[in-house]
């Protein structure tokens, strides 16, 4: 039983599991069907259907409005906008209840479709990637509503609305790198769970939800450890990400990200950072796609 | 191997070369980044399970290919590498066609959505577009039976539907190769028939189809060839016969085909005659060591006098793995006037039933006695050696009689009746 030497190949060489497979089509098909299904779950789920969703974000807002608005008055603070902070504040909490889904939900989710990981053949990717855009659908409906409290609220339409979908690329790219590092790592690593729900808390109140860039660039003063401490804050893409959404969809006299970086050349800074983490967790999934389905 | 009757020039649908796959068994394992985090230069001991050692073969378009072997042979892990589910460590796969994996019916069902979701999505998994999948739809639930259940969620369905749409979804697949785990043969006998029958169709059809499994009748029915393999190594490959007597004698842990009878050894009996040997099924040559449920089953002994014997009756006793006698027969019923036999004359005596035995090992017991009150023993043959029974029906009884039932209504008795009857 001598195995003769093969030079050339007998057909499509069967490499095992990979993160992203051959067919783009399959990937999207895979990706958008898991999303679909989960999101028609949660949408016809429960009897008050939708609402639950919708209502996760107006509670935060209630809730954050009472003490913040009426208690303390942040938003008469510096750079908060006075009438229109309110629609800052939901369109905020709105784009990190964004950030928060497709990235505390990506956690487990691979972990969780154990069954499919180890049953069949399919792009793994797929995977953290119906989570995130899961909770893009779940964005695209809570931003109506943003929108319709900003118009009620006294916003009028802007040129600058059409940057939008520039902002919201950016918030994906991000989430999903984050997604693709941390449900890869998860799989190794169990504790990634509580770590990334204690460091989600951190980067909600870092952020420019409840306070604008500008009073935190305003309370840091001036000292040189005070200017390092803001760079700090600054490199975190979301306060860029969010400052602009202040900006361009809620009330233009709201400083810009270039304006609270500096300049517009520095807003390379966070992007890049954009994109080294997308970049990192894609090769961190991609090296761990082929062996994960052992791992579980 | 490569086959040597593979016409040259045409790809196999499934060729491995040289394929090794070993798993890490870490004695303690680090789950956490805080332990990574204390013990950043403490390596992580492991063992190493070699779960496939170089395995090579191929397999022809059109071929039905059985891969057989213990728990823990490795025969499961082939399948995942040959389905991509696996990455191996050395080695290379080729496929030719689309392929088409079964390890689990219903990979990814959602219990809380209705039949058409899940068959989208289940559908699209398996490697169907979202196109192909909605028109196939209407075809699913009509083989599955459940036009009437199509609003319903599944986790209202009872196992049995479930298993039959997740099943209807499978065979919409249009693969040309076909991966088919024995997990997929589960449910009641006449679901696995339904599965059996469909694939059948699938390799008439020309369909490749590469089986894993443990049921040696589905092997010798079904397959054109098969691979035995254990503890990650092949060990043969070729006739599903052969292939279902290897594993046998590997199961059982010793040899189970019909030994040489041993002359020498003392017997029972005065010698007259003696057995000298006995064989299942119509060809002595086959040394066939499996029979099959619910298809005739004939043992034949083979019996050499040594000396002149009249009338001499042989009976056969098959026992089960209990010791407990299933069968008895003899041949003076039918044969009593079996007639006087020379001294070296040698002569066959055929004992042949409808197999209604239950799934297991028999081990038949064969005694040649003279005419008469059957206590004068010529001959006793109960040496170790013994069949297997294989098949789906296992109701747990020692045999697998065919049973009608019916049910009689009688009507409610009348409450005096009742109150008449404390005792009874």
């Amino acid at each position: 039983m001598s195995t003769p030497r093969l030079s050339e190949p007998l057909g499509q060489p069967i490499r095992g599991p990979r993160a992203l497979g051959e067919s783009w089509p399959r990937f999207w098909q895979l990706t958008y069907n898991i999303a679909r299904s989960e999101f028609k779950l949660k949408f016809f789920g429960s009897a008050l259907g939708y609402l639950w969703q919708v209502m996760r974000p107006l509670l935060l807002f209630g809730v954050l409005y009472v003490f913040f608005v009426l208690v303390f008055h942040v938003d008469r603070a510096k750079g908060a906008a006075g009438h229109v902070y309110g629609a800052q504040l939901l369109g905020s909490i709105v784009l990190f209840t964004f950030f928060g889904e497709a990235t505390g939900g990506a956690v487990r989710s691979v972990v969780d479709r154990e069954s499919l990981v180890r049953k069949i053949q399919f792009p793994r990717l797929a995977i953290p990637a119906s989570v995130t855009l899961l909770a893009a659908f779940n964005l695209a409906l809570n931003l109506v509503v943003v929108m319709i409290f900003a118009v009620i609220a006294g916003v009028r339409p802007m040129w600058s609305w059409f940057e939008l979908p520039l902002i919201i690329a950016m918030l994906a790219l991000l989430a999903s790198g984050v997604a693709m590092l941390l449900s890869a790592l998860f799989v190794r690593f169990r504790d990634i769970s509580p770590i990334w729900e204690v460091f989600s808390q951190i980067l909600f109140y870092a952020s420019p939800v409840i306070l604008p860039a500008e009073a935190v660039r305003s309370e840091l003063g001036h000292g040189h450890l005070d200017h390092i401490l803001y760079h700090v804050y600054t490199l975190n893409p979301l306060v860029t990400i969010f400052q602009q959404f202040r900006h361009a969809m809620i009330n233009g006299a709201t400083l810009s990200a270039g304006q609270i970086m500096g300049s517009w050349l520095a807003l390379l800074e966070p992007i890049a950072l954009v994109v080294i983490i997308f970049v990192l967790g894609f090769w961190i999934f991609n090296r761990e796609a082929p062996h994960i389905a052992e791992d579980l | 191997m490569f086959d040597d009757e593979m016409v040259p020039g045409r790809r196999p649908a499934v060729a491995a070369q040289d394929v090794h796959k070993r798993f890490k068994i870490p004695e303690e394992r680090s789950h956490t980044l805080k332990e990574r985090a204390l013990h950043p230069l403490r390596r992580s001991r492991h063992d190493e399970l070699y779960a496939l050692k170089d395995i090579s073969f191929s397999v022809a378009p059109g071929e039905f290919f059985g891969i057989v072997g213990r728990n823990g042979s490795g025969k499961s892990t082939l399948l995942k590498c040959l389905a991509g589910i696996y990455r191996t460590d050395r080695g290379k796969i080729w496929c030719n066609g689309r392929l088409s994996t079964f390890i689990e019916l219903g990979v990814g069902f959602n219990p809380d959505l209705a039949a058409r979701d899940n068959v989208a999505l289940n559908g699209i998994m398996l490697g169907l577009s979202p196109r192909e999948a909605r028109a196939r739809y209407d075809s699913v639930i009509e083989f599955a039976e459940l036009e009437e259940f199509q609003e319903l969620k599944l986790k209202n369905y009872s196992s049995g539907m479930n298993v039959r749409l997740a099943f209807s979804v499978a065979i919409q697949v249009d693969a040309d190769i076909l991966l088919i785990d024995e997990v997929l043969a589960v449910g009641d006998a006449a679901f696995q028939q339904k599965c059996f029958d469909v694939f059948t169709r699938m390799r008439d059809e020309g369909r490749t189809i590469i089986f894993v499994t443990h049921d040696m009748g589905a092997v010798t029915r079904f397959c054109h060839r098969a691979m035995l393999l254990e503890r990650g190594e092949m060990v043969m490959i070729g006739d599903p016969g052969d292939v279902a007597d290897r594993y046998l004698e590997l199961s059982f842990g010793r040899n189970v085909g019909y030994d040489e009878p041993d002359l020498a050894s003392p017997r029972m009996g005065d010698g007259a005659a003696r057995v000298s040997e006995v064989w299942l099924g119509d060809d002595r040559a086959e040394h066939r060591t499996v029979a099959l449920q619910s298809e005739p089953l004939t043992l034949n002994v083979l019996v050499r006098f040594n000396s002149h014997v009249v009338n001499p009756a042989v009976s056969l006793t098959l026992l089960n793995e209990h010791n407990q006698p299933v069968v008895v027969a003899t041949t003076s019923d039918e044969h009593e006037e079996s007639g006087g036999y020379q001294e070296a004359e040698v002569a066959v005596f055929s004992f042949s039933m409808h197999n209604m035995l239950a799934p297991g090992r028999y081990h038949p017991v064969v005694t040649i006695t003279r005419r008469g009150d059957g206590l004068d023993v010529i001959d006793r043959f109960t040496r170790d050696m013994s069949f297997v029974v294989t098949g789906k029906s296992a109701s747990g009884g020692m045999v697998e009689i065919p049973v009608q039932t019916e049910v009689n209504r009688w009507g409610i008795l009348h409450p005096d009746l009742i109150q008449q009857a404390p005792e009874a």
